[in-house]
């Protein structure tokens, strides 16, 4: 702590510089923090998925349905323990950019297979007792200012027609990435206002197994249940059914990834290049702290904790600046439901920031340690 | 007591026994020092003399320890100098040497007291006891009322003492000053070479100095000139008192 001044005002001494550089890494930082949000947001399935849950789809496609008959059916397969199921309603709020997903459930086999769910008691019974009914996701009615008691109408886009729902209730997620941007209404309202061509039918079925270690064993079991059907159906577990979806937009993490490794080599150069002005400019004073009797370790430490609190520095507002803009939620309108930044993901912010740090300290540290004070002193 | 004719006398603090350093420029050869010897007593104020390039910094660099020599060796006190290397000779450093360089060397973003204290930093002192060290040394300076301004607030003169006070904050056994006045005007010059000779008269420091300057080396006890690679009385001969 005793060198903290002398590190801090070397730091700030040309404050144009300093500033720069620090405005280098806090722009990389603040891109970092976000592309790994978006990330989260994309593969978000992925990441909160329960491992003892299958997702069953129509095996040509997400949006073929699948006969309500197979609820039974599933049920029967050995290593089931429970199922549900949701069809995607696609409805537009006042405008298409609105957008966050509504589902038409089963709701007492819905909250049972999804307990990261969580909806005040009273709320929940209002709901299971009203047809037109729906429950949303905390994120949502906050996006929309939306109260329970509010009379919420939907414009049908695969279902024609104006939809009106009461909101009864409003769920929390218990885990902070848990996506709270659904709207969830009665399945049976939608078999009584819906088309003909969508009676006795869901969108898809999601099943809870007995044992994780049996899923394997159940996805064949159930596909192989409906083989030859009319409705063959293909099953995976809800870990690989979030990653595929989102492959759909393509490797994320590739991309990710490459404009991460090319912000992150950019900053190298540039932090690199201003501590090695910075040691340049002050060889004289080097060779007077081992004049005075600095080591060269000790020399060799403070240049290094000079890029290392430059760096981290710049992470921390980077970061915090991130942070700050994923509180204020999804900014595409609902395409990223779950727009958060994990702790730890910031924590890896951080070591980055310290690894640029140390990385673009090295050279010039070690310049500073191998200095000759003599020689030094001449240049003064 | 100072003498440079290599006999071996009791209570030197500083013994220099054949003293060479060479240099190599290409295929040449310079040879700066040769056979030096050198004795100084503790509370001695000795000023070395001579040409430019006739190896005055040189001989500093070597007794501070900031350089090796070609030949010879260097004993300060119980402890020879020349056998030391890395981490040992920088302790040694610290703990015995004070250096005032000519152009006063003092860390630009540092205060007058951060300056003074950046020796202290290096020892287990407290923070109450380093700043009662250092608020010392300044007014040692009177510079009491100067602390925390930096060096661009204050004129050359008081530079200089800011890099004196740094110089002896730590209690050194024996300064070292290169060329302390040549940057200086007159009157700045005479106030510097007053505090040091007080250093010396006062505080019984031990004090070296290289000057081209006859009027600074006036104030030295002793006067000694460097000519081809040796140190010679000066004409006074008031060497060997």
């Amino acid at each position: 702590m005793k060198y903290l001044p002398l590190i801090v005002r070397n730091l700030f001494r040309k404050k144009t510089r300093a500033f720069l550089t620090l405005g280098s890494i806090a722009v990389a930082l603040f891109l970092f923090g976000l592309l790994v949000t978006v990330e989260t947001a994309l593969s978000q399935g992925v990441e909160v998925a329960g491992a003892d849950r299958l997702v069953v789809i129509n095996r040509v496609s997400l949006i073929q349905p699948l006969p309500i008959a197979y609820r039974d059916r599933l049920l029967q397969i050995p290593g089931v323990t429970a199922v549900t199921y949701a069809s995607w309603f696609g409805g537009v709020y006042q405008d298409e950019r609105n957008f966050f997903p509504q589902f038409a459930i089963d709701p007492e086999s819905f909250l049972k297979m999804y307990p990261e769910y969580s909806v005040p008691p009273a709320q929940w019974k209002t709901f299971l007792g009203d047809r037109e009914g729906c429950v949303v996701g905390q994120a949502t009615a906050k996006r929309f200012g939306w109260k329970v008691g509010d009379r919420i109408p939907l414009r049908g886009t695969i279902f024609p027609g104006t939809w009106e729902f009461n909101l009864d209730g409003i769920y929390t997620g218990k885990r902070p990435d848990d996506d709270t941007t659904q709207f969830w209404f009665h399945r049976k309202y939608l078999e009584e206002r819906g088309p003909e061509w969508f009676k006795g039918y869901v969108g898809w079925y999601v099943v809870r197994v007995d044992n994780p270690d049996h899923a394997v064993d159940v996805v064949k079991a159930i596909d192989a249940r409906f083989a030859n059907s009319a409705w063959e159906t293909h099953t995976d577990t809800e870990k690989a059914f979030a990653a595929s979806f989102a492959k759909q937009i393509g490797n994320i993490r590739f991309i990710i990834l490459s404009i991460g490794g090319v912000v992150f080599f950019t900053l190298l150069l540039v932090t690199g290049n201003t501590m090695a002005m910075a040691v340049r400019e002050r060889i004289g004073e080097l060779a007077v702290l081992k004049t005075v009797g600095f080591t060269d370790a000790g020399v060799l430490g403070l240049v290094l904790a000079e890029a290392l609190t430059l760096a981290l520095l710049g992470g921390v507002i980077g970061l915090g600046l991130a942070k700050a803009f994923t509180l204020s939620g999804d900014p595409t309108g609902g395409l990223l439901p779950i727009f958060y930044l994990a702790p730890w993901k910031m924590a890896l912010g951080l070591l980055l920031a310290a690894m640029v740090g140390v990385l673009s300290g090295i050279v010039p540290a070690v310049t500073a340690m191998r200095l000759k004070i003599v020689d030094a002193l001449r240049r003064v | 007591m100072v003498r440079v004719d290599g006999s071996d006398v009791d209570g030197s603090l500083i013994r220099v026994r054949n003293l060479d350093k060479t240099y190599r420029r290409g295929s040449e050869e310079i040879h700066v020092l040769q056979g030096l010897n050198l004795d100084v007593g503790a509370g001695e104020f000795v000023a070395f003399m001579g040409p430019s390039g006739s190896g005055k910094t040189t001989l500093l660099n070597l007794l501070g320890g900031l350089d090796t020599p070609s030949a010879g060796s260097i004993r300060v006190g119980e402890d020879t100098v020349t056998a030391m290397s890395g981490r040992r000779l920088t302790g040694w450093r610290a703990r015995h040497v004070g250096f005032v360089f000519q152009m006063y060397n003092l860390i630009p973003v540092l205060t007058a007291f951060q300056n003074v204290e950046l020796p202290l930093l290096l020892t287990n002192l407290s923070r109450a006891e380093r700043r009662r060290h250092v608020e010392t040394a300044l007014s040692l300076m009177g510079l009491s009322d100067r602390m925390k301004h930096y060096p661009r607030q204050l004129s050359g003169g008081q530079e200089q003492r800011v890099a004196i006070a740094r110089a002896i904050v730590a209690d050194p056994t024996f300064l070292l000053c290169d060329e302390p006045t040549g940057d200086l005007d007159r009157k700045s010059a005479d106030e510097i070479l007053g505090l040091i000779s007080a250093l010396v008269s006062e505080h019984g420091k031990t004090v070296l100095m290289v000057t081209h300057d006859p009027r600074a080396a006036e104030w030295a006890n002793v006067i000694l000139h460097l000519e081809k690679g040796a140190l010679v009385d000066s004409p006074q001969g008031n060497a060997g008192s």
